[in-house]
C-alpha cells in the first residue's frame, strides 16, 4: 500500500511537470511555428518520394535546365536532368539527417566531456578544458576542411567530421553547470553517503544540465546544417548522385546568371526555413526551462 | 594585473603547444603518410626513404615532435611542392589581405551593431527591438555565401553600382587601389557579424540598464539619454571587447567562405586551393597560423577587458 502511494506521488509532479513545459512551449508562438515547419519539411523530405516518384540517380541530358510549369516537372529541372522538386525532397533527407545525427553525437559527447571535467575538478579539468580550447581556437571550417580532405566526405563521414568538432560549445557549457552542481547540498549528501563520482555525474549533473543541453542541441542542430551547406560550397559535400540542400544550393550559385532561379531559391529558402525552425524550437524550450529554474 | 596577465599568458602558450600536438597529429594521419601525401602519388620509394630521412620522420614520435616545434619556432611552416614556394612564404603573401577583409568587416559590424543593440535594450520588447532581432534571426539563417550572392544580384545586376568580383591584385596596395571592389566582400562579412554583435550588446546593455546605479541615476532627475549614454553605455560595451576575440574562428571560418565566393585572392582561397589540390604543407601550416592568430585576439581581447575594466581581473585573481 505505501509503495502505491508512492509511485502515485512521485509520478503526479513529474507529469504535472511536463504538462507545464508543453503549456509553457506553446505559449511562444513562435516556437509552435518552428516545430510546424520542421514537420513540413521533414514530411515534405521523407513522405514526399511516396508520392511523387521522380528518378534521381539517372542523369537524363535531354531533359536540362527545364523551366518550372513543363509538363511532369512543377519546379523544372537541373543541369544533368534531375527534377529539381524530386532533388529537394532528397536533398532534405540528407540535410536533414546529417544535421540531426551530427547535433546530436555532439550535444552527447560534449555533454559526457563537460559533466566528467566539471565533476572531476582540478588537474583532469583543467586539462581537458585545455582540449576543448585548443580545438575551439582552429576555425571550424578549416578543422572540416582539413579533415574532409583527408577522408572522402559520405554521410556518415559528414556526420562523424561535424559531430567530431561541434562538441566544444555543450562541453564548455555542461562544464559550467557542473562545476556549480557538484556543491550543491543533494550532491554532497549523496557523495556523503558513499556515492561514487559516477553516480553524481549520470544521477545528478547530467539530469540537472539536461535543459540547458537540450536547448544548446537545438541550436547545433541548425548549425550543423549550416556547416553541411558551406562544406558542399567549399566542393568538400558529398558527390552526386547523393544531393543535399547546401549542395544544390551552391550548384545553383553558378547557375543564376544564366536565370535559372528554381536551382538557386528554393533549396536557399529551404535552408533558411529550417535553421529558423530549430532557432525558434530551441527558444520555446529556453522559456520552458527557465520559467522550471524561477519557480524552484 | 601582473598576475591575471602571467596567468592568461601561461593558458595561451599551453593552447598554442596543444595547437601544434593536433596538427602534427594530422599530419602523421595523412593518407599514405606524410610524405606520400606531400611529394605526390609518382614519388619512387627512395625518394619516400630521402625524404623521411631529411625530415627526421625515421625517428621516435616524440623526437620528431620537438623537430616538428623546433622549425615552427624558426617559423618554417613547410614546402609546397605544388605551389614551389615556401609555406611561409606563400601564406605571407595572403595573409595582409586577409586581415584587411576581417579588419574592415569587424569594424564595420562595431559600428552598426552597437547602435543597433542599444536601441534593441532600450525600447525592448517593442516593435524597433522585434524587427532588429528578427532580421538578425534571418541574417544568421542564411548561409553566408548565398546572402553575398544576393548581394551580388542587388549591386551588381538589379542595381549595377559595384563590381561583383573582388580586387585580384597581388599586393595589398594594388587591393587597395580598388576599393570599390572590396565593398561587397566586406559587406556580406559584416552581416553576419552584426547578427550575433548586436545580440550581445543587447543582452549586455539589458543586464546593465537592471543594475542599481542605473535606477541611482534616473532617480537623480538625469534624462533617459543621459543615463543611457553617460552611465551604461561603458560598462554595457566592455562585454563587447571579449566578444571580439571569441568570434575570431567564426570570423575566419566567414572569411574562408567569402574570399571562395568574391574570388578574393587571400588565405582563405590560397586554403580552399589547397585543399581541392591536397596540398598538405599550406593546409596545416594555415590552420596552425590561423589558429594561433585565434588564441592571440583572444588573449588581447581578454586582456584589454582586464585593463578596462578592474573587475575582472579581480574576479579572476581570487579564484
Amino acid at each position: 500500500m505505501t509503495t502505491t502511494t508512492s509511485v502515485q506521488e512521485d509520478e503526479a509532479p513529474v507529469r504535472a511537470m511536463w504538462r507545464q513545459g508543453l503549456e509553457v512551449f506553446c505559449e511562444n508562438r513562435l516556437a509552435l511555428v518552428g516545430v510546424a515547419i520542421f514537420a513540413l519539411l521533414a514530411a515534405f523530405s521523407f513522405l514526399g518520394p511516396i508520392f511523387y516518384h521522380t528518378d534521381q540517380v539517372h542523369t537524363d541530358l535531354a531533359k536540362v535546365f527545364l523551366s518550372p510549369g513543363t509538363a511532369g516537372h512543377p519546379l523544372g529541372t537541373d543541369g544533368v536532368g534531375y527534377d529539381q522538386l524530386g532533388r529537394l525532397m532528397v536533398g532534405g533527407q540528407t540535410s536533414i539527417v546529417v544535421g540531426l545525427a551530427a547535433g546530436l553525437l555532439a550535444t552527447v559527447v560534449g555533454t559526457v566531456w563537460g559533466a566528467i571535467a566539471g565533476f572531476a575538478g582540478g588537474w583532469a579539468d583543467a586539462v581537458m578544458m585545455r582540449v576543448v580550447d585548443a580545438m575551439m581556437s582552429i576555425p571550424a571550417l578549416f578543422l572540416f576542411m582539413l579533415m574532409a580532405s583527408i577522408v572522402t566526405p559520405t554521410v556518415p563521414m559528414l556526420i562523424v567530421i561535424i559531430g567530431a568538432f561541434a562538441w566544444l560549445g555543450p562541453a564548455r557549457l555542461v562544464r559550467g553547470e557542473a562545476l556549480t552542481l557538484r556543491t550543491r547540498e543533494y550532491v554532497m549528501a549523496m557523495r556523503g553517503m558513499g556515492g561514487t563520482g559516477g553516480r553524481a555525474v549520470r544521477r545528478h549533473i547530467i539530469p540537472n544540465a539536461i535543459g540547458t543541453v537540450t536547448v544548446n542541441a537545438t541550436f547545433q542542430i541548425a548549425d550543423a546544417i549550416l556547416y553541411v551547406a558551406y562544406l558542399s560550397f567549399l566542393g568538400l559535400g558529398v558527390p552526386p548522385p547523393a544531393a543535399n540542400w547546401g549542395g544544390m544550393l551552391s550548384d545553383g550559385l553558378s547557375d543564376t546568371f544564366s536565370g535559372h532561379w528554381w536551382l538557386l531559391y528554393p533549396p536557399g529558402i529551404a535552408i533558411i526555413l529550417i535553421v529558423l525552425a530549430f532557432n525558434f524550437i530551441g527558444d520555446g524550450l529556453r522559456d520552458v526551462f527557465e520559467v522550471r529554474l524561477r519557480r524552484r | 594585473m601582473a598576475r591575471y596577465l602571467l596567468m592568461r599568458l601561461g593558458q595561451a602558450l599551453v593552447i598554442v603547444i596543444l595547437v601544434t600536438l593536433i596538427t602534427f597529429v594530422i599530419l602523421h594521419f595523412l593518407p599514405g603518410g606524410a610524405a606520400r601525401a606531400i611529394l605526390g602519388k609518382e614519388a619512387t620509394l627512395e625518394q619516400i626513404a630521402a625524404f623521411n630521412h631529411e625530415m627526421g620522420y625515421d625517428r621516435p614520435l616524440w623526437e620528431q615532435y620537438a623537430l616538428y616545434l623546433q622549425r615552427l619556432v624558426r617559423g618554417d611552416l613547410g614546402y609546397s611542392f605544388q605551389l614551389n614556394q615556401s609555406v611561409a612564404e606563400a601564406i605571407g603573401q595572403r595573409l595582409p589581405k586577409t586581415m584587411l577583409l576581417s579588419l574592415a568587416s569587424t569594424l564595420l559590424a562595431v559600428v552598426v551593431a552597437i547602435p543597433l543593440g542599444v536601441v534593441q535594450a532600450v525600447r525592448r520588447n517593442k516593435w524597433p527591438d522585434y524587427t532588429i532581432n528578427a532580421a538578425s534571426l534571418l541574417a544568421y539563417a542564411t548561409p553566408i555565401f548565398f546572402m553575398g550572392l544576393m548581394m551580388i544580384i542587388l549591386f551588381s545586376q538589379v542595381w549595377p553600382i559595384l563590381p561583383p568580383e573582388a580586387p585580384q591584385g597581388f599586393t595589398l596596395a594594388e587591393v587597395l587601389g580598388d576599393p570599390a571592389g572590396l565593398v561587397l566582400p566586406t559587406l556580406t562579412l559584416a552581416i553576419l557579424t552584426v547578427a550575433v554583435y548586436s545580440r550581445y550588446v543587447r543582452s549586455s546593455m539589458v543586464d546593465n540598464l537592471n543594475e542599481n546605479y542605473v535606477r541611482t541615476a534616473r532617480s537623480k532627475g538625469l534624462s533617459e539619454g543621459r543615463v543611457i549614454v553617460g552611465h551604461t553605455l561603458r560598462n554595457g560595451l566592455f562585454p563587447v571587447i571579449t566578444l571580439l576575440g571569441m568570434y575570431l574562428p567564426a570570423l575566419f571560418s566567414g572569411a574562408l567562405v567569402v574570399e571562395r565566393l568574391f574570388n578574393y585572392p587571400g588565405m582563405g582561397l590560397l586554403f580552399w586551393q589547397s585543399a581541392l589540390k591536397r596540398d598538405y604543407p599550406i593546409l596545416l601550416g594555415v590552420t596552425l597560423l590561423i589558429s594561433v592568430a585565434t588564441v592571440l585576439g583572444a588573449l588581447v581581447a581578454d586582456v584589454l577587458y582586464a585593463a578596462v575594466d578592474p573587475r575582472v581581473r579581480l574576479k579572476a585573481g581570487r579564484s
